[in-house]
């Protein structure tokens, strides 16, 4: 009932049930496992970037390094503060770990979608897909785990009864509900383009180079896309909410142990899940690179395995962005954060949409698509000067009462 | 399987709605209206209408609730309220009298749904395989921007004037302090 695919069409049979079972398992060890390494990349990226040499001692080239932090969280003592709230200080870490892992449902993760196909797989007789669940509302999915995450850092930061973490959750739901806008606008640009909301069929959507919707939207809203998901997931530049040099450490200052290693965990698979999000989303996901009729292939690997190895390159390329944004670019202050979201991004891709959507028109109804696109750029033009002069307008006025701010 | 479904969420439903009035704290009594309007985007799923169960969870407990704790940290009235006093004479007694009125109303209402839905088969045709899983947005769109599309740009308009209210007023009280 709650999902596309195909396998669960029908009257419920063993098969399928241990398919689901063993999907739901093997998601969630890749993604503890991909979370482990995640941490380790990291460090090691960052550690190269500074010139260091980053972990190096527990196994091989310190890849165990996160194991062995993990099992030291495990035995540390569990405080729980006297003025906390109790019952959601208990409640708040697993608000932001389930979440984390709910997303990484919906990504496909594999499958041929080569040559029209559409990513369906046979495993033991069973039409399946290569992900754990395909809802109808696809993406919206994601948009609502994502605004549920909002929850976890907000209800950490009040319930510790201390003056930094609330601090730091205040910033966090003002910022994570400012960029969650942009967010779902650059996300409907992407929706235009493929006309649906299912994640495979956004996926199936992109077969050529030029069908990838990087391209297909116009770069713009990829770039809105990234700069909005990292204010999300409350990655550098925008980890207003645990600056360490301004609120000692943001909203976990009062958690210790499993309930710390929790919010770690959520952090570092956020990064992951929103990394395959972008490119499910722009880049094709497991699509190999294909344009003018050649397509590259991965020798040696069945057509079925190889939109894994796409998906795990890509994957990696967007992490490494990550860690890249974090070691070189410094915070930005809190104004500025506001300026950027409000003033800048959600105008931006709610233009860039609206462009699309009259150059869509326009194809439909048989328009001449330049004379519409040129109409719609001088009035969004006309938009953009009237914004302007409301910003400059409100500028002096607050210089004139003196506000400080 | 459905009767399971619909017991479950409006459990849900009822013990949210119950913690929104009984919690003396704040923040508790905001997390239990999530509680409750959780069990609201259960039951969309539950009636196949995927797309307004998405839609109530990232407007109602995305935005909404999270800018009602927003509020209740930022002016730190996170604190049990002294429920002896009473602002507005009479108000117990009338909030009893309205509520009694609304349980009639939707009592009535009930009722006459059930002699409607009994002889009448119809409404929306949201069954999954029309138009490949999309049918409830589709269908959803041609309402609001095809039929509704006057009423959509006024309650927008609406909500902007809100907006600009909120913000004037705001403002005026700010400039008379200084």
């Amino acid at each position: 009932m709650l999902a596309l695919d195909p396998m669960l069409e029908g009257e419920v049979l063993w098969t399928p049930l241990i398919i689901v079972v063993l999907k739901v398992l093997v998601v969630f060890v890749v993604g503890l496992v991909a979370t482990m390494l995640m941490v380790w990349f990291e460090r090691k990226v960052i550690a190269g970037m500074q010139n260091r040499i980053g972990p190096n001692k527990a196994g091989p080239f310190g890849l165990l390094q996160t194991l062995a932090d993990g099992i030291k969280l495990f035995f540390k003592e569990d405080l729980l503060p006297r003025r906390s709230d109790r019952f959601v200080f208990a409640l708040a870490p697993f608000l932001s770990f389930v979440p984390a892992f709910l997303s990484f449902a919906i990504i496909p993760l594999g499958g041929d979608y080569r040559d029209g196909n559409d990513g369906i797989v046979t495993w033991f007789g069973v039409e399946t897909r290569v992900q754990l669940a395909d809802p109808h509302i696809g993406v919206l999915f994601a948009l609502a785990i994502s605004s549920i995450a909002v929850y976890g850092i907000m209800l950490a930061g009040w319930s510790s009864g201390s003056k930094y973490p609330l601090l730091g959750s205040v910033r966090a739901s003002a910022q994570m509900v400012s960029y969650e806008a942009a967010l779902g606008l650059s996300l409907a640009s992407v929706i235009l383009i493929s006309g649906t909301l299912s994640t495979s069929g956004i996926v199936a959507a992109q077969s050529t180079l030029t069908d990838w919707h990087v391209v297909a939207t116009g770069i713009v809203p990829f770039v809105i896309f990234l700069v909005a998901a990292t204010a999300e997931l409350n990655r550098p530049p925008f980890d207003l909410v645990e600056a360490e040099q301004e609120l000692v450490g943001g909203f976990n200052t009062e958690y210790s142990s499993i309930r710390f290693a929790l919010f770690y965990l959520a952090e570092f698979m956020n990064t992951v899940t929103m990394s395959a999000m972008i490119v499910t989303l722009f880049f094709g996901g497991p699509q190999p690179i294909s344009y003018g009729g050649v397509t590259l292939d991965i020798p040696l690997i069945p057509n079925g395995l190889e939109g894994t190895v796409w998906l795990l390159g890509k994957v990696l390329v967007f992490l490494y962005i990550y860690v890249w944004f974090r070691a070189t670019l410094p915070r930005l202050r809190y104004d500025q954060l506001m300026d950027l979201g409000w003033k800048v991004l959600i105008p931006g891709s709610l233009a860039w949409f609206m462009l699309l959507a009259v150059q869509r028109l326009a194809r439909n109804e048989g328009w001449n698509v330049f004379t519409t696109t040129a109409a719609a750029v001088v009035v969004l033009g006309m938009c953009y000067a009237l914004l302007q002069a409301a910003f400059s307008m409100s500028n002096r006025t607050r210089e004139r009462e003196g506000a400080q701010f | 399987m459905e009767l399971v479904v619909f017991v479950l969420a409006s459990a849900m439903m009822l013990i949210g709605a119950v913690g929104v009035i009984t919690r003396s704290n704040p923040v508790h009594a905001a997390l239990s209206l999530v509680l409750t309007l959780f069990g609201v985007a259960v039951h969309f799923v539950a009636l196949e209408a995927y797309f307004l169960a998405a839609v109530q969870i990232i407007v109602y407990a995305g935005a909404i609730v999270v800018l009602f704790l927003f509020v209740i940290m930022l002016l730190g009235v996170d604190k049990a309220e002294n429920l002896s006093a009473e602002p507005l004479v009479a108000q117990r007694w009338l909030a009893g009298v309205a509520g009694l009125g609304l349980l009639g109303l939707l009592v009535v209402a009930v009722a006459r749904g059930a002699d409607v839905l009994a002889t009448r088969a119809g409404g929306l045709d949201t069954s999954a395989e029309a138009a490949g899983g999309d049918a409830n947005i589709q269908q959803l769109a041609r309402s609001v921007f095809g039929d509704y599309v006057v009423a959509f740009e006024l309650t927008s308009v609406l909500l902007v004037v809100a907006v600009v209210g909120t913000v004037m007023l705001a403002r005026r009280r700010a400039a008379g302090d200084a």
